[in-house]
């Protein structure tokens, strides 16, 4: 089993979600990050005091899939989520151990 | 001018009372009625002269109350939601009801201490200073008219109206301290503030027996129509104190204190706009065409300004903010408010185009060139603007427009410096002068006292935490807590 981890633009979440759904990834989960790679944010003025905003909202992506799921998924993440320009975002695969439902005590593969 | 024209109203009312009377007179069942009526006419028209005058007085007092009432009932606006909104939305989220409290409290405590002994102090008989305790408890404040305030609405109307600028004054001052000062040191501060300061500059300016009053004989006639010295120029000065006298809030400037809504900014600035019409028209105190000058001088301004402020920073910094809009509209109120009733609208433009950058300029350059953390602008914005309307009231105050300086035998003589009264301009600056002074000394001493007495400021521990939780063990939004 694999986590992926996917960092994306706020705007790609709808156009990622149709994306993973196509392929067959039955869930995942979403939270609302803010953060910066080498995007370096950008510089807000009010009344004459500037601020510079680094840490911009972005979406992320939590999926735990079997592993023949993985490439296809980075690949339709990839593709959903591209712009091409610097702020695109960044995906993390890990390693994952067990996976438990809590519902029925289901293990491993069979509870994703 | 104005005999002429009441003996006009009488003849038209004259016709439209005989009127009804032709009418009638076309239906044969009356026609008999109406001829002993005719019979006894020729001792009629004294009677009936004088019942159509006390009809023509009290239908204007009518008209001139409800203006009046209406008025009153704008400026209140100003405070809540106006100044609340606009405050509120740029202090950050964790001080939001803090900050909207204290604009709220003055709403429901100087109205308090205004009934107790406010407008004895402010508009009593006393002497150049201050009034005195004549009519504390409002003795002898009724329905009658005071003819040396406002000859057509009852006294009571002129009181309440009073009020409100009584109300919004100290509010403005809150801006300063935002996110720092205790609630309740807050409350005596102001409270005393208002006693010690507002209501003696109040007196001084428009009271009568008044220093400063131009139309009822003071010693240096200062012109200032709804107070841009007695309220802005007061109030931002004080605020200058404050921050001074507090110091800066804690991380300041290192740390992310953006406004966090100028949405609620922008619809309180929008309120404050729209309220002023009631805070400079209402100072007519009466609803004729110098309400309607003073209207049209105050959007006047407030649109110059906004263009102004914004010019200036989409030239400086690329692009103009709505903040800074807003912030230009306010400025330009502010700066209008001395002038209006006293200028014509394209002097109200001038006025507007001047104020808009030249506070920009206080507000981005100034403060941060001192480094002070005037939180909210206050003196940048009503301090500067009061100020310079103040000085520049003096200058275009125009005697077409309000014939406030006659001679012995009533005729209008010149206003401002370019009529010619370059005198003015002196009356002006000792006004502010008197302001500056008062202000700044009374509110150090005030805040002395109350240091000395509660503590001013909050813990530290507190501030991070937020004046909402800590002051009021509330908070302003909690949709991101799970229901």
């Amino acid at each position: 089993m694999t986590k992926v981890e996917a960092v994306i633009q706020t705007s790609k979440l709808d156009a990622v979600k149709d994306e993973l759904h196509k392929i067959g990834v039955e869930g995942m989960t979403v939270l609302e990050a803010r953060g910066h790679g080498r995007q370096k944010g950008h510089t807000e003025i009010y009344r004459g005091r500037e601020y510079t905003v680094d840490l911009i909202p972005k979406i992320k992506l939590e999926l735990v899939l079997t592993d023949e799921m993985v490439e296809k998924t980075v690949q339709a993440i990839m593709m959903a989520a591209r712009t091409g320009k610097i702020g695109d975002g960044k995906i993390f695969l890990t390693k994952v151990d067990d996976a438990i439902r809590i519902r029925n005590d289901e293990r491993g593969e069979s509870a994703l | 001018m104005r005999r002429n024209l009441i003996h006009y109203v009488v003849v038209l009312c004259l016709v439209c009372c005989c009127f009804p009377l032709g009418v009638y007179a076309q239906s044969p069942g009356t026609a008999s009625r109406l001829v002993p009526a005719m019979v006894i006419a020729p001792e009629l028209p004294a009677q009936r002269l004088a019942a159509v005058e006390q009809q023509v007085a009290e239908a204007k007092s009518s008209a001139d109350n409800a203006w009046m009432l209406i008025s009153a009932a704008l400026v209140l606006l100003m405070t809540g939601p106006g100044l609340a909104l606009f405050y509120g939305g740029l202090v950050r989220k964790k001080n939001v009801l803090g900050t909207m409290m204290q604009s709220f409290a003055m709403m429901a405590v100087i109205t308090v201490v205004w009934a107790v002994v406010g407008f004895s102090l402010a508009f009593g008989p006393g002497n150049g200073f201050i009034g005195g305790f004549h009519n504390i408890f409002l003795r002898g404040v009724g329905l009658q008219p005071d003819a040396d305030y406002a000859a057509t609405i009852p006294l009571e109307t002129f009181m309440v109206y009073q009020l409100m600028f009584a109300i919004i004054t100290p509010a403005l001052i809150t801006g300063a301290f935002a996110e720092r000062m205790k609630f309740s040191a807050m409350l005596v501060f102001l409270t005393l503030w208002s006693l010690c300061v507002y209501f003696p500059m109040a007196h001084m300016v428009w009271g009568k027996g008044g220093l400063l009053n131009a139309s009822l004989g003071g010693r240096f006639p200062t012109l200032d129509f709804a107070g841009g010295i007695v309220v802005h120029a007061t109030s931002g000065v004080s605020a200058l104190v404050c921050t001074l006298y507090l110091g800066k809030r804690l991380g300041y400037p290192k740390e992310d204190m953006r406004p966090h809504s100028v949405v609620l900014s922008f619809m309180g600035a929008c309120l404050l706009w729209v309220g002023w019409f009631g805070f400079n028209a209402g100072s007519a105190l009466a609803a004729g065409g110098l309400a309607t000058s003073a209207f049209v001088a105050t959007h006047f301004a407030a649109a110059a300004a906004a263009v102004g402020w914004s010019g200036a920073e989409w030239i400086r910094n690329g692009k103009p903010s709505a903040l800074g809009a807003i912030s230009g509209s306010v400025a330009g109120l502010a700066t209008i408010t001395p002038a209006a009733g006293f200028v014509t609208p394209m002097s109200a433009l001038a006025i507007g185009l001047i104020a808009g950058p030249f506070c920009f300029w206080m507000v981005t350059k100034v403060k941060l060139r001192f480094g002070y953390d005037d939180s909210l602008d206050v003196f940048g914005v009503h301090g500067v603007g009061g100020t310079i309307g103040a000085i520049l009231t003096g200058i275009f105050a125009s005697s077409v427009i309000n014939p406030i300086f006659k001679n012995a035998k009533g005729a209008a003589l010149p206003s401002g410096v370019l009529e010619g009264n370059s005198h003015q301009l002196l009356n002006q600056l000792v006004g502010v002068a008197i302001a500056w002074v008062l202000a700044a000394v009374g509110t150090l001493v005030i805040l002395k006292v109350v240091d000395i007495v509660i503590g001013l400021r909050v813990s530290t521990e507190h501030e991070t935490q937020g004046l909402d939780f800590s002051q009021h063990g509330e908070e302003g939004y909690y949709w991101e807590t799970p229901a």
